[in-house]
């Protein structure tokens, strides 16, 4: 490439004509958004091991450019709910939650985050979505790895549909 | 001399049975010398460990808890348990051996948080498990498996939860899995 100084203006370059994309800003954005989802891993019980071995390097989440897992809420973009939501542990997870910038997505991964679970009993909140707004649930006891892969994949789908810019102006 | 031996001897009456099943004794004992004979297990008999504290409820009869004690021997190598248990009334509280093992302290906790048997002599007798200011005791019979409403403002909270039917239990038959696969009943 030549280097271009102040006085040699810039003619038109041919050579730059492949690598400009034209495209819409919601998809533009939501195609940067679906790629580097960075999860917050709320690991409460045993799917949080199924959650670490769809990060391990037989499933390797960041091929779906979410294997950054934050265990801030400030730096993280979905919460992944992993495992037995207890009542002792219900408004500490919805804090959490809370705590985490828009846009956010929460994924409830397995039966106990999703209904509850076996756990029909006094100790256990009957499902995530009691407290925060869920996108994708994902079934399972645990869900293997690869259905965590999957509901990631959905999510991203879902991202995709988003109006991610266009939401932000106002009709006048 | 078994260690059950030597408690019946040293103790004559207070041991109110002895029960043996495949060669594991559990004594039955009186209240009142619960805590001598567990204190007595653990200088003499040289049971160091104190494996669990467990209560049982029989609501419908009196007494109606029941405390139970597991000991084992790890020290002398010869791993023998031997399990102590003795009736306790309603409105009874039961006595705390934290004094003897150390450990009774949490299983103690935890007896008081599921069932609500307080301890005297227990040094920091709060719940466990469940959060401070829960109102119920959960493991006893008359609370409903499905749970109660409570509201503890930016504590906690409780629900119900839906059975549907339930609770689906199994009942033991020896016939095919079929009948014996958990099903709703009606509990009363
Ligand atoms: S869904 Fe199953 S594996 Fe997952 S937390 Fe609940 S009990 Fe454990």
């Amino acid at each position: 490439m030549s280097v271009m100084t102040t006085t040699q203006h810039a003619a038109y370059d041919t050579k730059v004509e492949g690598n400009i994309v034209f495209t819409q800003v919601d998809t533009a954005i939501n195609w940067m958004r679906k790629n580097s989802v960075w999860p917050m891993p709320m690991g409460l019980a045993c799917c949080a091991i199924e959650l670490m071995g769809s990060a391990s390097s037989r499933y390797d989440i960041s091929r779906f450019g979410a294997e950054v897992m934050r265990f801030s809420p400030r730096q993280a973009d979905v919460m992944i709910v992993a495992g037995t939501v207890t009542y002792k542990m219900a408004l500490a997870v919805k804090r959490i939650w809370d705590q985490m910038p828009e846009p956010k997505w929460c994924i409830a991964m397995g039966a106990c985050a999703s209904s509850g679970g076996m756990y029909r009993s006094y100790a256990v909140l009957q499902g995530i979505d009691n407290l925060i707004p869920v996108d994708v649930y994902i079934s399972g006891c645990p869900p293997r790895p690869e259905a965590v892969l999957e509901g990631l994949m959905r999510l991203q789908k879902k991202i995709e549909a988003e109006k991610s810019a266009t939401s932000q102006f106002k009709k006048s | 001399m078994s260690s059950a031996n030597t408690l019946a001897s040293q103790f004559g009456s207070a041991i109110i049975e002895q029960i043996d099943f495949r060669d594991e004794t559990t004594l039955i004992v009186d209240q009142e010398s619960a805590k001598e004979i567990l204190r007595f297990c653990r200088d003499e008999l040289k049971f160091d460990y104190l494996v669990d504290i467990s209560s049982l409820d029989n609501l419908g009869t009196e007494p109606r808890w029941e405390m139970v004690y597991e000991l084992c021997q790890l020290g002398n190598g010869t791993n023998e348990h031997l399990r102590i248990k003795y009736a306790l009334g309603e409105n009874e509280k039961a006595d705390s051996v934290c004094d003897l093992w150390a450990t009774a302290n949490w299983h103690e906790r935890e007896v008081y948080d599921m069932m609500g048997i307080e301890f005297t002599g227990h040094p920091d007798l709060r719940r466990i498990l469940m959060w401070e200011g829960f109102p119920f005791f959960p493991l006893r019979k008359d609370f409903p498996l499905a749970g109660r409403e409570s509201e503890m403002p930016d504590v906690a909270f409780t629900d119900r939860a839906p059975l549907e039917g339930g609770p689906f239990v199994t009942s033991p038959t020896s016939a095919s899995t079929v009948h014996r696969e958990p099903r709703s009943r009606d509990m009363k």
